[in-house]
C-alpha cells in the first residue's frame, strides 16, 4: 500500500500541481481549508505520512491546523510541511514554533518538492526504528550491567553457602523503601536515578566478606570477639577494594557503593561499626541497605540461626533488637510491612522486576522528545495538562462537558460525552452537522445560540432546557453553558463551554405533577381551583376586557348514571368535557367544576349572545341512548363587575333560574335574579344545593355529599 | 501559439517554470487549467460586496498560482493588491485592482489561444 500524503491548499490549482508530482508514489488526500484538514487527519490520524499545509485558507488556517494537531498529538508522529508564499520572518517562525518540519516558499521547484518530501517521510520512519533501536540497546546494557553487579554480590554469598537470594532480596527491599521514601516526599531530594543507583549498589555491600576466612564466616556458632573483630573487618576492607579502584573512581555508583559498603553496619545511635557514625552522618544510601539487611537476615536462615516469621522480624527491628535505626525509616517499613512480604517473594522470581522492557523503551522516547522541547512546546505542555485535568474531571462527573469555538466553528466533547451522544470527540461545523442537528428534532440550537450571543461578559451564564433525541429517544436534556467573550473592547463572542445533564425523569415527573394539580382526571379538563386561578389573573391584567363566565350542567344526568351505571355516566361526561373543546376558542378556559357541572370563562368582541348560542347548540346531542341537554346560565363582567366570586355566584343563579324554568336553556344573568339559590354548592357562598343535583362521578365531584 | 510565445504574450517567465516544473506538458496542462481558476471570479465578487476578507484570500491564491507558474506579470499586481488588502480596504486597493484586472484579462487572453492551437 502506498503512503499517504494530505495536501490542504484552498487553491484548486496549488493542490493539483502538488498532487500531480507526487501522485505516483503517494496516494493523495486533498483538503480544501483548514476544517476539511482537520476532518481528514481525525479520520486516518498516523496513517496518513506527510501534511503538506497552506497557511492562508477560508474557515481556520495553516496555523490553527497545527495548534490542534499539537493539541491531539498528532504533530509528534505526522511531519508537517508548510508551502507558502508567507514568507516573513515571523510567519515562518511561528509556523517552526508549532512543529513543522520544513518550510518551503513559493515559487516551488517540483524537484525540491519531491526531494523534500521523500527525505521527511524517510526520517520520520528511520527516527522511529532508532527509537525502538536505542530502547532496545540500552535495556541490553542496563540488564547485562545489573547483572555483573549481581553476579558479583553472589560470589560473596557463595562463598557464604547461602542461596543467592540475600542479593536480590536487598536490591528489592532497598527499591521499595526508596520508592515510598519519595511517594512520601521524606527522602531528601531522592529522585528516580538515585533509586536505580543505590539498589544498585546494595548488591555490592558485603564484597568485603570476600577476605573473611571460611572459619569466621561460616561458623555455625557464636563467634569470639577476636573472630567478630575480623568479621568486622568487611566493612572496610570492602570499601578499601572499591576506593582501589585503578578505574572509574568518580562514578556515582562507585561512590554509593563505598558508602554502603563500608556503613552499612553504623548505627543511628552510634553503636554501630566500624567508624561509630551517628544519626544522619551515616549517609543515607547506608541507612537504607542497613535496614534492609538486618530485615533480610532475620527472614533468612542461615548457619547460626532458623529464619524468623516477616512479622516476627518486624516486630525485633522496632523493637530495636537490630540496633537503632533511622525514625523515619523505621516508619517507612512499618508502612510498607504489609506490601513487604509479596513484593520480596515476586523479586526472587523476578530478578530484573526493576528493569521493565517498556518502560525502558518510554524512557528511550521521552529522551528523544525532551530534546526537543522549546519554550512553545512547553506552554503546549502546560495546555496539555490542563486538557487532561479537565477531561479527567469531565469524564469522573458522568457529565457531558462540551466546549465551543466560533472560529473555527467546531465543538469538543470529552471521550465520555462523545460515547453517550454517539459522537466524535470533535465535530466540525457542528450547526451544519446532520448526526447533530437530527438530535435537536429539527428544532436546531437557535434559541441556546441566540440566548449565548445576548449574554454579557458580566453574566455569561445560561441555562436551557431542551429535547434531544440519544437512542431513538427523546430526552430532557439542560444545558448549562458559559459564553466566552474575549478581552478586546467592544469583547467578542468566542465560543462557550457548558455541560449537559440529563433530566428527562425529573422533567417528567414534574410535568406529571403539574398535569395533576391543575386538571380533572376524569376529563382532562382544568379543575375549579386551577380554572379559578387563571381566571382572576385574566381579570386582573385585562379590567376592561368584554369577559362572560358560564356555567352549565347536563340535564337529568341523574338518570344516565342510574339507568346504564356510573361508568356510562363517566363516559357521558367525557364525551361532554371533548364537545366542550371543540365548541370553544384557543384564549378561552374550560373547567370541569363539580359532577356534572362544567364553566367556560370567555373573551367575546361585539355580540356575546351570537358566541352563547353557538356554544350551547354544539353542546347539545346524543351519547349512545342517552339523549344530551344542557342548562346554562352566563353572567358578564359588564353588568356584574370583575370580581370573580361575585361572577361566580351571579352565573350560578342564573343557572339556577333555567333550572327552575324547566332546563334546557340558557340564560344571562340580571337583577331579578338577585335573591336567586344557586345550583352549585360552592365553597365560597356555602349555599344549598338543589335537590335535583346529582353528581357521583369523578374525583372532582362531590362524593360524599349525597 | 507555443506554450513559450503563450509566456511571452502574457509576460511570464518561461524558462523559470521550465526549471521549476521540469516539462513542458505538465507546464502546459497546468496553464491550461488556469482558465477554471475560479479566484479571480470569488476576487470580484467578494469586492463587490465589500468582504475584504475573503477578498484577500482570494488575491492571495491568484498571486499563489502566478507564483508557481511564473506568470510574472499577474503575480506583481496581485502581489501587490493581496498586501494592500491585507488590512481591509484603502483607498488603493481600486487602483491596484484595475491594474489585476487589465493583468488578468491580459493572461486569459494568451491562455485562450494556446488552448485554440493545441486543440
Amino acid at each position: 500500500m502506498k503512503q499517504k500524503i494530505l495536501i490542504a491548499d484552498d487553491s484548486e490549482m496549488n493542490r493539483s500541481i502538488l498532487a500531480d508530482m507526487l501522485e505516483e508514489e503517494y496516494d493523495i488526500l486533498e483538503a480544501e481549508d483548514g476544517v476539511e484538514a482537520i476532518g481528514i487527519l481525525q479520520k486516518y490520524e498516523t496513517s496518513i505520512s506527510l501534511l503538506l499545509l497552506d497557511i492562508v485558507m477560508p474557515n481556520m488556517d495553516g496555523f490553527e491546523v497545527l495548534v490542534m494537531m499539537n493539541k491531539h498529538k498528532w504533530i509528534e508522529n505526522i511531519p508537517v510541511i508548510m508551502i507558502s508564499s508567507e514568507s516573513a520572518p515571523a510567519h515562518v517562525e511561528r509556523a517552526y514554533g508549532l512543529g513543522i518540519v520544513d518550510f518551503i516558499s513559493r515559487p516551488f521547484d517540483a524537484l525540491i518538492v519531491h526531494r523534500r518530501v521523500v527525505n521527511t517521510i524517510l526520517l520520520y520512519a528511520k527516527q522511529k526504528k532508532l527509537v525502538g533501536l536505542v530502547a532496545d540497546q540500552m535495556y541490553q546494557k542496563e540488564r547485562q550491567a545489573g547483572m555483573m553487579v549481581d553476579i558479583l554480590g553472589h560470589i560473596v554469598e557463595f562463598r557464604n553457602g547461602e542461596s543467592g537470594q540475600h542479593v536480590l532480596h536487598i536490591r528489592t527491599l532497598t527499591e521499595l523503601l526508596l520508592e515510598y521514601m519519595i511517594h512520601q516526599d521524606v527522602g531528601h531530594g531522592l529522585t528516580d536515578l538515585d533509586i536505580a543507583l543505590i539498589s544498585t549498589a546494595s548488591a555490592l555491600h558485603d564484597i568485603g566478606k570476600i577476605v573473611i576466612p571460611d572459619e569466621v564466616l561460616n561458623k555455625p556458632g557464636r563467634l569470639t570477639q577476636e573472630e567478630f573483630a575480623i568479621m568486622k573487618n568487611h566493612t572496610l576492607v570492602g570499601a578499601k577494594m572499591l576506593d582501589d579502584l585503578p578505574f572509574y573512581q568518580d562514578e556515582p555508583l562507585i561512590r554509593t557503593a563505598y558508602e554502603i559498603c563500608r556503613w552499612h553496619h553504623e548505627r543511628y545511635d552510634g553503636r554501630g561499626y566500624p567508624d561509630g557514625l551517628k544519626g544522619d552522618e551515616i549517609p543515607l544510601s547506608a541507612q537504607i541497605v542497613a535496614l534492609a539487611d538486618v530485615y533480610d537476615a532475620l527472614t533468612s536462615e542461615r548457619v547460626y540461626k532458623k529464619a524468623f516469621s516477616h512479622e516476627k522480624a518486624i516486630h525485633m527491628i522496632l523493637n530495636g533488637e537490630c540496633g537503632q535505626f533511622n525514625p523515619v525509616l523505621l516508619q517507612c517499613l512499618t508502612d510498607i510491612a504489609g506490601t513487604l512480604e509479596k513484593e520480596m517473594h515476586n523479586s526472587s522470581k523476578n530478578a530484573q522486576r526493576h528493569i521493565d522492557k517498556r518502560e525502558m523503551r518510554n524512557v528511550a522516547e521521552e529522551m528523544f522528545h525532551r530534546e526537543e522541547l522549546t519554550a512553545s512546546e512547553r506552554t503546549l505542555q502546560l495546555l496539555e495538562h490542563e486538557r487532561m485535568k479537565y477531561s479527567f474531571f469531565a469524564d469522573m462527573s458522568e457529565e457531558v462537558q462540551f466546549e465551543y469555538t466560533v472560529s473555527p466553528p467546531m465543538v469538543m466533547l470529552f471521550a465520555l460525552g462523545a460515547k453517550k451522544l454517539g459522537l466524535n470527540e470533535i465535530i466540525l461545523d457542528p450547526l451544519r452537522d446532520e448526526k447533530v442537528q437530527a438530535m435537536s428534532g429539527g428544532e436546531g440550537y437557535g434559541t441556546l445560540s441566540d440566548a449565548l450571543r445576548s449574554t454579557t461578559p458580566e453574566q455569561p451564564i445560561v441555562k436551557h432546557d431542551q429535547e434531544i433525541w440519544i437512542d431513538g429517544e427523546k430526552r430532557w436534556m439542560r444545558i448549562i453553558a458559559r459564553a466566552m467573550w474575549s478581552q478586546e473592547e467592544p469583547p467578542r463572542y468566542t465560543g462557550t463551554i457548558g455541560k449537559v445533564i440529563d433530566i428527562h425523569d425529573e422533567r417528567v415527573r414534574l410535568d406529571t405533577l403539574r398535569q395533576m394539580a391543575s386538571h380533572d382526571p376524569l376529563t382532562g379538563l382544568f379543575n375549579r381551583r386551577y380554572a379559578e386561578g387563571r381566571i382572576k389573573e385574566r381579570l386582573a391584567s385585562r379590567p376592561d376586557g368584554r369577559f362572560a363566565l358560564v356555567i352549565f350542567d347536563l340535564d337529568h344526568f341523574k338518570q344516565a348514571n342510574d339507568n346504564y351505571g356510573h361508568m356510562f355516566g363517566d363516559q357521558v361526561l367525557g364525551f361532554m368535557a371533548e364537545k366542550l373543546r371543540q365548541s370553544i376558542r384557543g384564549g378561552d378556559i374550560p373547567a370541569r367544576v363539580g359532577g356534572d357541572e362544567f364553566l367556560i370563562f370567555l373573551e367575546y368582541k361585539l355580540d356575546v349572545e351570537t358566541v352563547i348560542q353557538r356554544i350551547f347548540d354544539s353542546l347539545i346531542g346524543q351519547y349512545e341512548d342517552f339523549k344530551i341537554s344542557v342548562s346554562m346560565g352566563v353572567a358578564k363582567t359588564k353588568d356584574i363587575g370583575t370580581d370573580y366570586d361575585t361572577l361566580f355566584h351571579a352565573a350560578d343563579q342564573a343557572l339556577y333560574t333555567v333550572k327552575r324554568s324547566g332546563r334546557g336553556r340558557y340564560c344571562f344573568y340580571d337583577e331579578s335574579m338577585r335573591d336567586m339559590l344557586s345550583v352549585i354548592s360552592s365553597i365560597d357562598n356555602g349555599g344549598e344545593s338543589d335537590n335535583d343535583k346529582e353528581s357521583a362521578n369523578g374525583a372532582a365531584g362531590k362524593e360524599g355529599e349525597q | 501559439m507555443t506554450l513559450k510565445e503563450c509566456y511571452g504574450a502574457i509576460e511570464g517567465d518561461y524558462e523559470g517554470v521550465i526549471g521549476r516544473l521540469r516539462t513542458e506538458r505538465m507546464v502546459q496542462k497546468f496553464v491550461l487549467k488556469f482558465l477554471n481558476d475560479k479566484s479571480y471570479e470569488l476576487l470580484v465578487k467578494s469586492l463587490d460586496e465589500g468582504n475584504y476578507e475573503e477578498a484577500f484570500r482570494a488575491s492571495h491564491t491568484i498571486k499563489g498560482v502566478c507564483q508557481n507558474l511564473s506568470f510574472t506579470k499577474l503575480y506583481e499586481s496581485s502581489h501587490r493588491l493581496t498586501e494592500a488588502l491585507r488590512a481591509g480596504y484603502s483607498a488603493e486597493v481600486d487602483g491596484l485592482f484595475s491594474q489585476v484586472k487589465g493583468d488578468y484579462q491580459q493572461t486569459i487572453t494568451a491562455i485562450q489561444e494556446l488552448q485554440e492551437s493545441v486543440s
